[in-house]
Formats: C-alpha cells, structure tokens, sequence
C-alpha cells in the first residue's frame, strides 16, 4: 500500500530521543499522552499542528538516545505516516519496525522541501515527489524485516509463532 | 575463520557460525525491563494471553529510574511492574531497598557474565560489554518479545577495534577516554557496529573504568562495547557468579571494520559540552564557565571508585557557595560501602547532599532538576538539549574528579588547580 503525504517538517541530524518524548512524559503508557508531547523538546507547536499522514524529513542518525519507545509511539500516535531521514540510531530504528511506524533511510533528503507532496511505495521503496517530479530511491529492508513489516509488526509476528507451536 | 569475540559469542548461542551484516534470531541469557521501559513491554506482552515468562530467573526488572516513586504517575507504573513481576514470579526484581541503578546493579550482582547474550530495554544496556557480554539496548516491543519467546532478532553488527595505548596522565579515567573517542568519532561514529576496546592501558584499567566505556558506547551509536574478559575480569566476576560462564577472545586475524588507535599519553580529562557527548574539549582548553549545580552519579560514574575519586578531591574542602552538589551512590552496595568509607561524611561536610540510589536528575526526572539558564556539570553519560530539566539548560559531562574539583571552584575546573591553592 502507497504511503502519500505532505512533508510537514525537516529537521537538522542527530535528533534525539529526549527531543522527541522528553523524559518527564515517560510515566505513562497511554500512546494519546504520548503523542500531545511529540517533539516537544525540539518544537513545542509540533504536536498540535502535525496532520494526520504528515510526513517528517531528517538528516541523519534520527532518533538517537535512549531506548524510549515512546518516542516512535509518539510520532506514529500523533499522526505522522512516516519518517524518511539519512539514517536511523540503531535503536530507534529497530523500535518503529517493531511498532509498525513506517522509517525509510534516503541519502536524496536534501532534494526534499517543506511542503512537497510525496508518495512512497514501501515494497520497493521508491519515493516520488509528486511537487517536483522526482524519484529518489531509500534502502531496501532486509527480508526479515521486510516481513515484520508485512504482518504490522513485531507482536504479530510473535503472536504467529506462539499460535504455530502451541 | 577468524572471529572477533562478539561474532564468537552471538555463533555459540545461534549454535552455528555467523557472518556479519546477517541477520539472526538468538537466544538471550538475560532481559531486563526498568520501571519506564517495562509497562510499555508488559502491555504488549500481556496481549499475547500466555500464561507464562519464557523463563523467570531470566528475567530481571529494576525499578530505578523515577523510584522512589517521584509522583503518582510514577508510583502506577512502578505498581504495575511489581504486580507483574510478582504474577509472573520474577525473583530478580529490585524494588526500593534492594534497589540500584541497573547497569551498576546487575554486574554487581552477578547477574551478567562474560560471554552472555543480554539484552536491556534501556540503551545503556551496552555496559556489560566489559565483562565481555555481547548486551545491547532494545525497545519495549522488543522486550516484550523476548519476555514471551527468549529469542531476539539481531543483525551481527561489524565491530570497530579501538586500541588505546601510552601511560594515562593525572585524573584521567575511562570517562575521559571515551569521551575523547565519542568527540573523535562523533555520536553516529559507531552506529549498528560493535565497539571493541583494547590495548595496554584498557588492561590497566580497573573494573570501573571499563564499565564506564563500555557504558557510553551508545552515545556513539554502538550496539555494544565489548573487552576482552581478562585477570581483572574474572576477580569482579568470580565472587559473584552463581551459575557457569565462558569467556571468549578475538582472535589475532579477526575482521574489523576499521582499528582506531589512540596515544593515552596525550589525551587530557575531557568535558563534553552541550548538547551532545561528542562536543568534547581537554580541560585546559576551557575557559571560565561558572556551573550552577554538580551531579556526581549515574550508571556512568556511580561505582565506588568514582564516589572515592570525588572524595579524595573534596575532603576538607567547602564546595562553592553557588553550588549544589548532588551525590548519587548507584547502588545499596556502593552506598553502605561509602558509608563505611567515610566517603559520605566528606560529602556532607563539604556541602554536598547524598541522595540514595537513583537515575533521578540524569534523565530529568526528580532530585535535581535545571531551572532556565542554569548550568551543571555532570559525571552523567548524555547532555542534550533539555535532559536535565529547562530546555535552556545546560548540561557539561565529565569524569567525578573534574566534577568534585568544579563544585570546589564553581567553574569547570581540574583538581589540580585546587592542589596549587587556587581559588578561581
Ligand atoms: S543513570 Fe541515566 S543513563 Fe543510566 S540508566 Fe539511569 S537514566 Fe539511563
């Protein structure tokens, strides 16, 4: 299934996890919280303006930090249809494919403005911005995590294998 | 074919060889959940509807990082994971009282041996790679499923050798080397690849020291931080095992990514300037930068030698007038043997306050947070924008001496500035 949306935002390399969710938000677990408090240490009007299928742009190493889930949970909670950044931390990366938060690693972000409109088609990975009419092409995803994507997750597929062997 | 000692460690528990850049599903020796990481873990889990852990005793949760409970939100959360733990019989749970900063806690316990799998909901999970683990950071859902499964899913991570050599100067502590690494390679350095640290003066560095690499890994990007299990390791680690552990080795023709070596002789106690660990300047480039308060704990910088470190600088000495220092005793152990030490009474009579173990201040959360412009210098292991509070704070990270001797001085400042009677 393609994934169309305006890009709301970009932001500069080496976002972290604290500006994402800062720390003082983390008692809590309720994934509507989460999102009210999206970006906040890095843009306090973020959670209130985003639109549902925005789209979000960085530079690389996105999501650096800590472990907090709660920083993928947000940005998928507040709406945001997916991530495209030069690259990922490692943790916050295996953490969206584990949630179901769509991330794409393009090395073409710079092409990218505020506002275009993009489509992007997760099997292949090409993204099309449909403003200017270019393509740009991301990293495939490894076969395994390809299917953890498929079947939305992490959980699901979990909820798979213990249903096969039980 | 040559292996380094994290692809020896991941084939023996994958029961066949791996190469790197693939990706497996491994078997786990320990999870651990703490009191923010393991709600989200237990909700996903708890979906499941299976009535059992994949094997309790694997299992350990610490409640550390708002405990004691800072606020009633906090004090839910913490409730949920102790009825968890208790439905689910987790017998390495650390409540209040028995409780300590995780990764200072489960080494010390004996909990973590050389050459286990072991993965952490908290990324600083990477610090038992100095005991020669291969443990790294993962998220809640990931957590989750180890909780259900025991099996993590893995991409064996490349590994970068830093080989660190020469003959350290005054106060210079594994802080100061990888904070001098981090600055060197940046906080993306590492990212997805294994950390090896070694050389002459790794082997010379104690316990502590090794923790504290290992530890900000991470702040690298590095999945783990990984040193070869050697005499000192087996002392840490032989009184406190109770189960069997291995230790494994590179071998001489391993494949590496990249080796990086670093003359020791040369480098200076660093200070990580905000707002990223990697923002590093020797301490006699520095010039007057007045601090507010000084932390002087954390899963980085809590252990016992580092509260001896800071106490050796502040006995007799007033701290600044202008300062709040805050010491965090990382765990129960490492407090009571402080006590006995005479270390807190140096603390108190400095000025200082002795807080008991906590995350606390490190991450924002209580007991000891920034107000608008205000400044601290930390032995902590992140400075980014707002972790310690306002947003227009600051945060300066450093090893215990440099952060005893600014408490004295009320400005970044080294310990040997106060031996030469300055008073800045
Ligand atoms: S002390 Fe700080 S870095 Fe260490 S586990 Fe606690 S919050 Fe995380």
């Amino acid at each position: 299934m393609k994934i169309t949306g305006k890009v709301f935002r970009k932001f500069k390399a080496n976002i972290n996890t604290d500006e994402i969710i800062p720390a003082v938000y983390l008692d809590t677990t309720s994934h509507e919280e989460l999102a009210k408090h999206c970006m906040e240490g890095i843009d306090k009007s973020f959670a209130s303006n985003v639109g549902r299928g925005d789209i979000i742009i960085a530079d690389k190493n996105f999501g650096c930090g800590s472990s907090r889930e709660h920083a993928p949970l947000a940005i998928k909670a507040c709406g945001v249809s997916c991530v495209i950044a030069k690259s990922f931390a490692r943790i916050f990366y295996r953490n969206a494919i584990n949630i179901g938060l769509p991330i794409f690693e393009c090395d073409e972000v710079d092409k990218i403005k505020k506002g275009d409109i993009l489509e992007i088609e997760p099997e292949t990975g090409k993204i099309k911005n449909l403003s200017v009419q270019e393509e740009y092409s991301t990293t495939p995803f490894p076969e395994f995590m390809q299917r953890l994507i498929e079947v939305g997750g992490l959980m699901e597929y979990v909820s798979r294998r213990c249903s096969a062997t039980s | 074919m040559a292996k380094t000692i994290t692809e020896k460690i991941l084939s023996a528990h994958l029961g066949k060889e791996v190469t790197t850049g693939e990706l497996i599903q491994v078997k786990v020796d320990v999870a651990l959940g703490n009191d923010i990481t393991a709600p989200l873990a237990i909700v996903e889990f708890e979906k499941l509807g299976i009535d059992s852990l994949f094997d309790s005793d694997k299992v350990v949760l610490v409640l550390d990082h708002f405990v004691p409970n800072k606020d009633v939100k906090a004090a839910e959360q913490c409730k949920f994971v102790r009825e968890f733990g208790k439905k689910y019989n987790v017998k390495n749970f650390f409540d209040v009282g028995k409780m300590g900063i995780e990764h200072a806690l489960l080494p010390e316990q004996g909990l973590v041996l050389p050459g286990d799998v072991i993965i952490g909901a908290d990324s600083h999970t990477c610090t038992y790679g100095a005991l020669g683990t291969f443990s790294t950071g993962v998220g809640s859902t990931d957590l989750a499923a180890v909780f259900a499964t025991g099996e993590i899913w893995l991409k064996v991570p490349e590994t970068i050798k830093f080989v660190y050599y020469g003959k350290l100067k005054p106060w210079v502590t594994g802080k100061d080397l990888i904070l001098h690494t981090i600055g060197d390679i940046g906080v993306d350095g590492a990212n997805y690849m294994a950390m090896e640290f070694t050389g002459e003066v790794i082997s010379n560095l104690p316990m502590a020291g090794r923790f504290t690499m290992s530890n900000m890994a991470i702040e690298a990007g590095g999945k783990t931080g990984i040193i070869e299990p050697d005499e000192v390791t087996l002392e840490y680690v032989k009184p406190r095992a109770k189960r069997e552990f291995k230790t494994y080795r590179s071998d001489l023709n391993a494949k590496y990514k990249e080796i990086k070596e670093y003359n020791c002789s040369k480098i200076e106690p660093q200070v990580a300037f905000p707002h990223l660990p990697s923002n590093t300047k020797s301490i006699s480039e520095i010039d007057k930068i007045e601090i507010d308060q000084a932390v002087i704990g954390s899963c980085t910088n809590g252990r016992i030698e580092d509260l001896q470190m800071a106490a050796q600088v502040l006995k007799g000495k007033k701290i600044h007038k202008d300062v709040r220092l805050i010491v965090i005793p990382a765990t129960q152990q490492i407090y009571l043997q402080a006590l006995k030490e005479g270390l807190i009474e140096i603390f108190i009579e400095a000025g200082g306050v002795v807080s008991t173990p906590t995350c606390g201040p490190c991450l924002g959360g209580y007991m000891g947070i920034l107000a608008q412009g205000e400044r601290c210098i930390a032995t902590t292991n992140r400075n980014f924008v707002g972790r310690m509070g306002h947003n227009e704070s600051e945060v300066y990270l450093a090893n215990p001496a440099i952060t005893a001797s600014s408490a004295i001085l009320g400005r970044i400042a080294s310990p040997e500035e106060i031996s030469r009677g300055d008073r800045g």
